[in-house]
């Protein structure tokens, strides 16, 4: 399908910090196009000022979130189509909830990964690369439940869309803890019992309202809200995994 | 363990004797009303009545002991209300409940009748 000059897009784009204001702009329509799309040819053919983040445009590297008509999305992923059902629908694309603006639709993630690193979502081995590999029964019940949220890739959507969050700005939020919760699966990890201290309190796995917009929203279909039931479970138990 | 988690934990431990005691006061009072007692014929059937006065102090206590948490947690997160008064006010609040409940069980089964 070719643009014509009639068949154009109207997107609204967030300008600025949290000061700032959307700019109205008038995008060519084109067949299978995505809000990334539309945001690139915004910033290459109309306003070179524009700032946003991206890198793989496939939907694996996590970056280009943000919020599209008033919803977290992925936005390499999302096509212009499933956000606009009607005709004269705009397009209004602004940065994510709950981490402070850069500028534009840029956001500042340090927050968002910083709670990663204190719900202790990272992993810490029992071997040194001389030993051997532990050979994991991947129909364990352990690694069954590691693999059901392995695969985030770190977009913040779920992050932006927990209405925690917005009321608790200490709250770990959902990400972390879904992180938190595929190691505390792995039986090779050695800082259970630190991890179930960082995860196991009011900023952690206990101010989960259950409310259920990160698995919602989330892009990848993993459930978070399933992690951090399994983290409020494991609460009064001792950890499963490896060293204590 | 460290005290969020307790507080968390009985938060959950009352909620399901509540939901037992809720359970079965419903019941209960849908029964006996259906049977054709009236409010005061229920009173005089309670008074002196042990099993029903230690029914009612348990539901008493769990809902004490659930309400104050909940408070403080709405207290937190929509009034923004985070420092140590948050959680003293809502232990006032338990204590209060637990006193104004269980000196009602009292006066239900031991006190004087009308």
């Amino acid at each position: 399908m070719q643009p014509s000059a009639s068949d154009s897009l109207s997107v609204r784009v967030w300008r600025g910090a949290e000061d700032g204001a959307f700019e109205p702009f008038e995008v060519p329509r084109r067949e299978s196009q995505t809000v990334l799309d539309v945001v690139t040819f915004i910033q290459r053919s109309i306003d070179a000022t524009l700032s946003y983040r991206f890198a793989c445009r496939v939907g694996m590297c996590g970056s280009c979130a943000m919020t599209v008509n008033g919803r977290a999305r992925w936005t390499c992923r999302t096509h212009v189509t499933k956000v606009l059902r009607h005709a004269g629908d705009v397009l209004e694309i602004a940065p994510l909830n709950h981490l402070p603006m850069v500028k534009d639709l840029a956001v500042d993630m340090t927050a968002f990964f910083d709670k990663w690193r204190d719900a202790k979502g990272y992993f810490a081995g029992n071997r040194d690369r001389s030993a051997p590999l532990e050979l994991i029964d991947p129909a364990s019940p352990e690694r069954q439940a590691a693999d059901a949220g392995i695969e985030c890739i770190g977009c913040g959507v779920c992050y932006a869309s927990c209405d925690v969050v917005g009321w608790k700005p200490d709250y770990l939020g959902p990400a972390a803890l879904n992180r938190a919760w595929t190691l505390v699966n792995d039986v090779r990890d050695i800082q259970q019992g630190v991890r179930h201290e960082a995860v196991s309190n009011d900023a952690g796995c206990h101010s989960c309202h259950t409310l259920g917009s990160c698995t919602e929203r989330c892009p990848k279909a993993l459930a978070p809200t399933a992690s951090i039931a399994g983290l409020k479970r494991a609460g009064r138990q001792t950890p499963k995994g490896g060293t204590r | 363990m460290n005290v969020t988690l307790n507080a968390w934990w009985l938060q959950r431990m009352s909620a399901m004797v509540l939901t037992l005691c809720v359970a079965v006061h419903l019941a209960t009072m849908i029964w006996v009303v259906h049977g054709g007692l009236r409010a005061a014929d229920v009173i005089a059937r309670l008074h002196g009545n042990l099993a029903w006065g230690a029914f009612y102090a348990v539901f008493v206590i769990a809902a004490s002991v659930h309400v104050p948490v909940g408070l403080r947690r709405i207290a937190d997160e929509w009034l923004n209300w985070r420092d140590a008064w948050a959680g003293r006010a809502s232990v006032i609040i338990g204590t209060a409940l637990a006193l104004a409940g269980l000196r009602a069980v009292y006066a239900l089964v031991a006190g004087t009748p009308a």
